[in-house]
């Protein structure tokens, strides 16, 4: 089977920084990948690389097998099939119901579609009531979860998730969490990469977890083995609590 | 004595709000876009270009003036259009005034968009005409500013729309060319109620655009 997400030495540099550098990992259909690592380890800028939002100095990334040249209208269409919730997430200046619609809109998706995806969304989120509203009058929570189902709506192939319950409390990370669980059992092949803080999270939702550690991949393990038995020492100590980020 | 009469009264103020109001939304309708290229777009030199067009904030309506008449007059470049003291002549000269303003104050307004609604928009997918289409529209409140100050400047501009309109009764006067007119003529009780009714004029577009500017988008 090939992977969904490859990354061959993929390096990445701003200036004289080393962000990530010359990372490989692979993510498997249907593979929950948790990235885990210290403050500054190049976590969000591997997400930023797989998400074809910036491209990487050296390396080469391929999605579904594929080789992806940054801006190429390859790339554009991986893109289209890619989800990604950042860290901090942002509504648009518009209603809720209009936020929602916004993904499937530059989809192309025809307005009948979107209406019934929109309304289905809606209700799961429990904000039917208020679809008309400013997104922006949504609590820290709401906007969180409208800003996942934004990025899952269009029903992607891939997700990408950057510190996405960072900052809330245990009830909205609940919710939150059952959401990527609904999203990953409407289909079998959804590959989904996590980057978190959080190791408690990364092993209650992931298959595989990776340490990055200045800007490298340290070592990439099933979840039971990386949490139990590493390989490497610094894993050993990072999951240990021992590694002060 | 020349006194503008009531008829003439309506036609000047009507001939003034088309002017300005062609002016305006032609200007908009490239200062906008080309605002929205120069502050979203990564270049070569682009600080160079925003300083220009914040430099020709100031350019004199009458250069503006001058810059269509030769072109427009009989032995210029584009003479044979014959368009030299026509409204479409006022209206050119003054889109140029307006095009400087709006675009500098759409790239302030788009520079400006939060950060994260940028990132926000590329990660979610978006092209990137749909990001900078996106990001205007987060800007909206900032490119309404831009089209209010661009017919700010030309509703009161008298140097170009003299120049190249020529100030021909029932053809080409404008409520600013008329209130010279009465100055000089020593109507100052007309030139005054001319003023008047130009305030009245901008208040009434001011009013309409403040509307659309602070309807909120959904």
């Amino acid at each position: 089977m090939k992977p969904t997400i490859e990354l061959r030495g993929v390096t990445r540099r701003y200036k004289d920084v080393v962000a990530v550098r010359d990372a490989s990992l692979t993510a498997m259909p249907g593979e929950i990948l948790g990235i885990v690592g210290p403050s500054g380890a190049g976590k969000s800028t591997l997400l930023r690389l797989v998400d074809l939002l910036e491209p990487p100095n050296e390396g080469e990334l391929f999605i579904e097998g594929e080789a992806m040249e940054f801006s190429s209208p390859k790339a554009a269409g991986a893109r289209r099939r890619i989800g990604m919730v950042l860290q901090r997430p942002v509504a648009l200046n518009r209603s809720v119901r209009n936020n929602l619609a916004y993904s499937l809109r530059i989809r192309g998706a025809d307005e009948e579609e979107i209406l019934g995806k929109v309304d289905q969304e809606l209700k799961r989120l429990g904000l039917a009531e208020r679809s008309l509203k400013n997104a922006k009058t949504l609590s820290g929570g709401e906007m969180q979860r409208l800003c996942f189902a934004r990025a899952t709506i269009f029903d992607p192939d891939i997700l990408l998730l950057d510190e996405f319950a960072a900052n809330l409390d245990p009830s909205n990370v609940s919710l939150l969490e059952n959401q990527l669980k609904s999203f990953i059992s409407t289909g079998s092949n959804k590959t989904v990469m996590i980057v978190t803080h959080n190791l408690f999270q990364a092993r209650r939702l992931c298959d595989k977890v990776a340490l990055m550690w200045d800007g490298r991949v340290i070592e990439v393990a099933d979840k039971d083995k990386f949490f139990q038995n590493p390989d490497d020492q610094r894993t050993a100590e990072f999951v240990k609590g021992e590694v002060v980020y | 004595m020349v006194t503008t009469t009531g008829l003439e009264l309506i036609e000047v103020t009507l001939l003034s709000l088309y002017v300005s109001g062609m002016a305006t939304i032609l200007g908009s309708a490239i200062g906008i876009p080309l605002g929205a290229l120069i502050g979203l777009k990564e270049f070569g030199g682009k600080g160079a270009v925003k300083t220009i067009t914040y430099t020709l904030y100031g350019f004199p309506p009458v250069l503006s003036g001058l810059f269509v008449y030769y072109i427009f007059s009989r032995t210029g470049p584009l003479g044979d259009f014959g368009i030299l003291f026509t409204p479409t002549a006022m209206i050119i000269a003054e889109t140029f005034l307006v095009i400087p303003l709006v675009a500098g104050i759409t790239i302030t307004s788009v520079v400006e968009v939060d950060k994260n609604i940028k990132e926000t928009v590329r990660a979610m997918g978006a092209s990137s005409k749909q990001t900078i289409l996106t990001v205007m529209r987060e800007a909206w409140v900032g490119l309404v500013m831009a089209c209010m100050v661009g017919f700010g400047r030309v509703i009161a501009e008298v140097g170009a729309a003299y120049l190249v309109g020529g100030n021909i009764d029932g053809k080409t006067r404008v409520l600013t060319t008329a209130i010279m007119l009465e100055t000089r003529t020593g109507n100052f009780e007309w030139a005054m109620a001319l003023g008047a009714v130009l305030l009245s004029v901008a208040l009434c577009v001011f009013l309409f655009l403040r509307l659309i500017q602070e309807r909120e988008m959904l």
